[in-house]
């Protein structure tokens, strides 16, 4: 068996789930007034509800069907992207990024560009984002099709227009307080539609230890086989995990990609901002739980003669991403099936309302209202993020379809992030961090930075490079490819920012105020008790990953 | 406005009742093609569990607003 077999019940499931996500845009549609309430949700949002929202932002179906299948191929090591690529980085958002942020009143990170550069500098980062929102968007669409056929045998058509249509349906009328909502209804459907995965297979395999005693060494730890790229699954050294995924995409991501960190901006004080990426750091490190050990137990599985279970392939090669829908199928029965089936919907639908509505507030705020109409009214502004809501969605289904004609724009797709985030990571440390670093400097880093990725990664896909040279390793993965290459854009931004910035015009100190550290009051150390303050959380955060860290070491 | 936390609650006390439903009919009726560990009933309890999570969100935010 192949394909899920949906019966009433599981149908039904699926029925109550549309029906849940389009009432709630239909409610919340009343409560949507302003630019405010659109773009940012009021700005009311408690820390609770914009830390799972935040989470949830990045937690999407690709993720979970990308990340379990490549466990099955890298091993733990994907654990790291839970781990040390996500944690370190959201606690430094939470504790040295937020104030500058959420101080500023700011609706977009490009905003921010604006405030402490200049213009040029935020209309190409935005112009950059939107983009990459829009094609990410795209490629989602087009992934849900393909799984929806591949599992459900649905029309690709159909799947793909059906999910668009409702995303813009209740993102159009209630912006980005129905793109919440309906983010925490998918973190909820996920832990209780995948969870069970875990933990029948846990059953059946005999337990954790089990499960760590029956895989090969270099794919059940985390850092003891990390010193040799040849003694691990993912070919890669400790220094690609720490400086390219630990520190410049893990930090280019979580700390400047809009994406998730408009989740932050939606909570209602600067103290609730600040805990947001701090309380979601605590889920974030309980997703493994989901995604690495089931794919561990597909490997364990795959391996034992008889289980009846094999990953699906297509013209020979093996397709990683089937392996959580056919453990799905192995374990879950009607009704189930369709919870199980909702939750991996439920991811692809928010994580495609979660890019329309950075998008819409990015190319409202950053490109309409920077370059087209400066006086443009509330209302005015409003009405622009409900028409760039739909015809983002229209551009995403273009996207989509363009993808399904030239399928290695998938390939692209990978690399995309270290093009955008990367180099954007260094503009906003330098920025936030020192005071003479000067509008052009952040400009041209920025603009050498993007350059950079951008031509290493044609340069290796069109073989005019050998990856290696890259990796500085005779051997490596796409995986180590993408990490060393962010690195890289990280760098070349860095230096160009601050060589530029010693011959250029710095912005008078006045204007920086409440910008850069320094030249900021430090308005979040307010008379809290320490129980109750950012710092108290991160520290316990950081405790847990580094138990979790020696423990799978 | 009511808080998300209510609909979530509302959101698993149905898909809750629904999958222990299924997993009710399943253990008086089993079905001819068994899933691996179908023997342990997954839908009755985990559908339980389910519609209980459901039933605690919506009791502690029943009368819960947002301003």
């Amino acid at each position: 068996m192949t394909t899920f077999n949906l019966s009433l019940v599981d149908w039904l499931v699926l029925a109550v789930y549309f029906a849940f996500i389009l009432g709630l845009g239909y409610y919340l549609k009343r409560f949507t007034k302003n630019q405010e309430d659109f773009f940012l949700a009021g700005r009311k949002n408690s820390m609770w509800v914009a830390g799972v929202a935040f989470l949830s932002a990045n937690l999407g179906a690709l993720e979970l069907l990308g990340m379990t299948g490549n466990t099955f191929k890298y091993g733990m090591y994907v654990a790291h992207f839970y781990w040390v690529g996500a944690i370190p980085a959201m606690l430094f958002l939470g504790l040295y990024m937020m104030p500058f942020y959420y101080s500023s009143r700011i609706h977009s990170v490009p905003g921010y560009l604006k405030l402490r550069f200049d213009e040029k500098t935020r209309v190409l980062n935005g112009i950059a984002f939107a983009v990459m929102t829009l094609l990410v968007s795209g490629i989602n669409l087009y992934a849900m099709a393909l799984v929806l056929r591949t599992f459900l045998g649905w029309d690709w058509n159909v799947s793909m227009w059906v999910s668009a249509g409702t995303v813009a349906f209740y993102v159009t009328l209630s912006g980005l307080m129905s793109a919440i909502f309906t983010e925490i209804i998918q973190f909820f459907l996920i832990w209780f539609g995948l969870f069970l995965v875990t933990i029948l297979g846990l059953v059946e395999i005999g337990g954790v230890d089990q499960v760590l005693s029956n895989i090969p060494a270099s794919f059940g730890t985390l850092w003891s086989t990390s010193g040799d790229p040849l003694l691990n699954g993912m070919a890669i050294t400790w220094a690609g995990i720490v400086l390219g995924l630990g520190f410049v995409l893990s930090f280019g991501y979580w700390t400047t990609d809009f994406l998730v960190v408009q989740r932050a901006f939606s909570a209602k004080d600067l103290r609730s901002a600040r805990m947001t990426p701090i309380i979601a750091s605590f889920p974030k490190m309980a997703v493994p739980a989901i995604v690495v050990l089931t794919g561990l137990i597909a490997i364990i599985l795959a391996g034992k003669s008889g289980s009846g279970f094999a990953l699906l392939t297509d013209g020979g090669q093996v397709n990683y991403d089937s392996t959580l829908p056919l453990l799905i199928m192995r374990y879950y029965p009607h009704g189930l099936i369709g919870l199980g089936v909702s939750a991996l919907l439920a991811g692809f639908m928010a994580g495609q309302a979660g890019n329309i509505s950075a998008f819409n507030t990015v190319w409202t705020y950053d490109i309409y209202r920077a370059i087209i109409k400066k006086d443009a009214t509330d209302q005015h502004l409003v009405w622009v993020g409900r028409v760039a809501t739909v015809v983002g969605v229209i551009v995403s289904v273009g996207t989509a379809y363009w993808a399904k004609g030239f399928p290695s724009i998938m390939d692209y797709m990978q690399a995309i992030f270290s093009w955008v985030n990367a180099p954007l990571f260094a503009t906003m440390l330098l920025g936030m961090f020192l005071v003479w670093i000067t509008p052009a400097g952040a400009f041209w880093g920025l603009l050498a930075g993007m350059g950079t990725s951008i031509v290493m990664f044609l340069a290796v896909k069109f073989q005019w490079m050998d990856a290696s040279t890259i990796t500085m390793s005779a051997v490596s993965s796409d995986m180590a490819a993408n990490f060393w290459r962010a690195w890289w854009a990280w760098l070349v931004c860095f230096v160009v920012t601050i060589v530029i910035s010693f011959f250029t015009k710095k912005k008078p100190r006045e204007e920086l105020v409440g910008l850069v550290k320094g030249l900021t009051q430090e308005t979040a150390l307010a008379p809290v008790p320490f129980m109750r303050r950012p710092e108290f959380y991160a520290i316990i955060s950081v405790i847990v990953l580094i138990i979790l860290n020696v423990y799978f070491w | 406005m009511k808080p998300i936390w209510y609909f979530v609650g509302l959101f698993l006390l149905i898909t809750g009742a629904i999958v222990l439903g299924a997993g009710i009919y399943d253990y008086f009726n089993p079905p001819l093609e068994h899933t691996v560990l179908a023997e342990l009933h997954p839908g009755l309890w985990w559908g339980g569990i389910t519609f209980l999570a459901g039933l605690l969100f919506l009791l502690f935010n029943r009368k819960k607003v947002i301003v």
